[in-house]
């Protein structure tokens, strides 16, 4: 039996974006009118076309200050069905960092990351111990709290409702939509 | 003030930022696009605590949300939650929750749409959360939230003629820049001065900065507002003197003129209007829970009236609720905006959100009294979105050019 806290340790190839990413950026109006499927395939239209072409399963988004500001919109949901692991920011909009652990998408603060990792680079990150890595470099960060590392272990809050019986078993697996 | 709010939600006798507390929800609001990514609960924790309303697209501009409508239906009367305002008493859902005093002093409110913090008018922790989260709280009644550090705005002076709750978000946000994962504060001898329809438009503008809660304490003015509301049995939550600060910034409320965002953003990117370019404008409007209440259409009348939208201009105005439709009708502004040329439209949120009823597209300039100027928000990504007051869209709009509202060159 694996031991729970080897769920809290993901590897994956970086992708580095800007500051103030918005959620119109990841999640546009017009694709809200679409399927998960389809609408994933509009993450990034205009600030990086083709991206979502480009990333593949296990991958992690690297992001600067005031990441995901803006809509309520679950664009964890599009990055999940995209393959994306984790985010790792060095700063969070609340609501948008709520949304990811709230889907299951791990969801980490590490100030300055973007000073040691390249686009491309392999980093590990250990959610409850708090550390993150990439070839030479090491950083520690502050894990998220107990209650909130609750809901990534139980794979998001919906497998957790189905799990507590607020929810029939059927929608345990069952894709937004 | 928020910490007040989160310890008496948690039950702790005091909460301080850094601490994450689990709290129990007072009120908690479902909107209709979070039945795109519904699962039915099996049991709900309090109908009495649950409220839905139809909003962002009502009636359905698309088959999707036409499905949606059949499961909130569903669900509502499943669970024998009266507090559903479907199409025909719908509207956006800050304005339904301040007309049927949902948000009160105190209080916890959570919804489906990031500009919930608009209760914070009312004294009320609101903010908004994921579909997943929401869904969570019909069915616990609880959820978590970790406390930030609070930014106290301290108003002074008085709001000058033709500046609105609007100008004053919008110095702020030029001024100061995000307040990502902080808390707001308002407060001082100028609140008396700024009616409760702009306290709202400052709250809801809070989420653009990126702050959690905003919120507003209890004065006068807001104690008739939520009276005139049947609001009763409430205890609102005022700072203690020593309360503790990650910063206070005083806004001298005398010295502001209108502000204008230019596109992208509002942080650290709103000048007063003596400073922005004169741009035309392709399409103007006004809306959205920050600016499609009552005051925002009789501003609006006002300023049309006997005037006309100019040619290459197109005006777009959304009532915020089907209740201010109603109001704006008996009181003649809708008569005076559309006879000036201007569009009215269905209460939604419609085109501030880019999703139905005043799109713009490629190479357009929209000047919007709405919520949000991000790139492509209400469209295309090559449309340039300005922000301004209500006042200053509709001065706008008869020009063709962004216009200072106090101007008489109307």
């Amino acid at each position: 039996m694996t031991a729970p806290a080897d769920l809290h340790r993901i590897t994956g190839r970086a992708w580095i974006f800007g500051d103030s990413i918005d959620t119109d950026a990841m999640y546009p109006g017009f694709a809200m009118k679409l399927d998960t499927a389809e609408a994933a395939r509009h993450v990034f239209y205009d600030l990086r076309p083709g991206w979502t072409e480009q990333v593949r399963r296990g991958d992690v988004v690297v992001a600067g200050r005031n990441f995901g500001v803006g809509s309520s919109r679950p664009v964890a949901t599009l990055l999940k069905h995209l393959g994306v692991s984790a985010l790792v920011a060095e700063e969070f909009n609340s609501l948008f960092l709520r949304n990811a652990i709230n889907n299951g998408l791990p969801a980490i603060t590490v100030p300055d990351v973007r000073n040691h990792i390249n686009e491309g680079d392999e980093l590990t990150v250990h959610l409850s111990q708090g550390w993150l890595s990439s070839g030479d470099v090491r950083i520690e960060f502050a894990p998220l709290p107990r209650m909130v590392l609750d809901i990534l272990d139980a794979g998001g809050l919906i497998p957790r409702l189905v799990r507590d019986g607020y929810l029939p078993e059927e929608q345990k697996a069952a894709a937004v939509r | 003030m928020i910490e007040k709010i989160l310890a008496r939600s948690s039950g702790e006798k005091e909460v301080e930022a850094g601490d994450t507390v689990a709290c129990a929800v007072d009120m908690n609001v479902l909107i209709d696009m979070m039945f795109q990514y519904w699962h039915e609960p099996l049991r709900i924790a309090d109908p009495d605590k649950t409220a839905i309303i139809m909003d962002h697209a009502v009636p359905a501009p698309t088959l999707a949300d036409a499905q949606s409508g059949i499961v909130a239906r569903r669900f509502a009367a499943k669970f024998g939650i009266d507090r559903f305002y479907d199409v025909g008493r719908h509207g956006i859902c800050h304005q339904v929750i301040a007309e049927n005093a949902l948000a009160l002093p105190g209080q916890v409110l959570t919804c489906t749409d990031s500009h919930t913090c608009a209760g914070g008018a009312y004294n009320t922790a609101a903010r908004g959360l994921g579909p997943a989260e929401i869904i969570a709280i019909l069915c616990t009644g609880r959820t978590w939230f970790t406390v930030g550090p609070t930014f106290r705005y301290e108003l002074i002076g008085e709001l000058p003629k033709g500046v609105s709750g609007k100008d004053v978000f919008l110095h702020i946000a030029g001024t100061w820049g995000d307040a990502t994962n902080h808390n707001l504060e308002f407060g001082g001898p100028g609140l008396a001065s700024i009616p409760m329809n702009d306290r709202r438009t400052i709250a809801t503008q809070a989420a653009e900065i990126s702050a959690d809660f905003a919120t507003f304490g209890v004065d006068e003015t807001c104690a008739a507002f939520l009276a005139a509301h049947d609001a009763a049995d409430y205890t609102p939550a005022d700072p203690d003197s020593d309360a503790y600060y990650a910063d206070v910034r005083t806004v001298d409320l005398s010295g502001l003129e209108p502000y204008v965002a230019r596109p992208g953003r509002v942080s650290n990117n709103a000048v007063p209007i003596s400073h922005v370019e004169t741009r035309p404008v392709n399409q103007g409007f006004i809306g959205s829970c920050a600016n499609g209440q009552l005051d925002d259409l009789r501003i609006a009348a006002e300023i049309l009236d006997g005037r006309s939208v100019a040619p290459g201009t197109r005006l777009i105005v959304t009532p915020a609720s089907q209740a201010v439709y109603s109001d704006a009708v008996r009181l003649g502004y809708v008569q005076k905006i559309v006879d000036a040329g201007a569009v009215v439209t269905n209460s939604t949120c419609g085109a501030c959100f880019g999703y139905h009823l005043g799109v713009v597209g490629d190479g357009e300039v929209c000047l919007t009294a709405s919520t949000r100027n991000f790139r492509g928000r209400m469209g295309s990504p090559n449309a340039e979105i300005y922000m301004a007051s209500t006042a200053t869209v509709a001065a706008s709009a008869i020009t063709g050019h962004i216009t200072d509202p106090r101007t008489e060159e109307l």
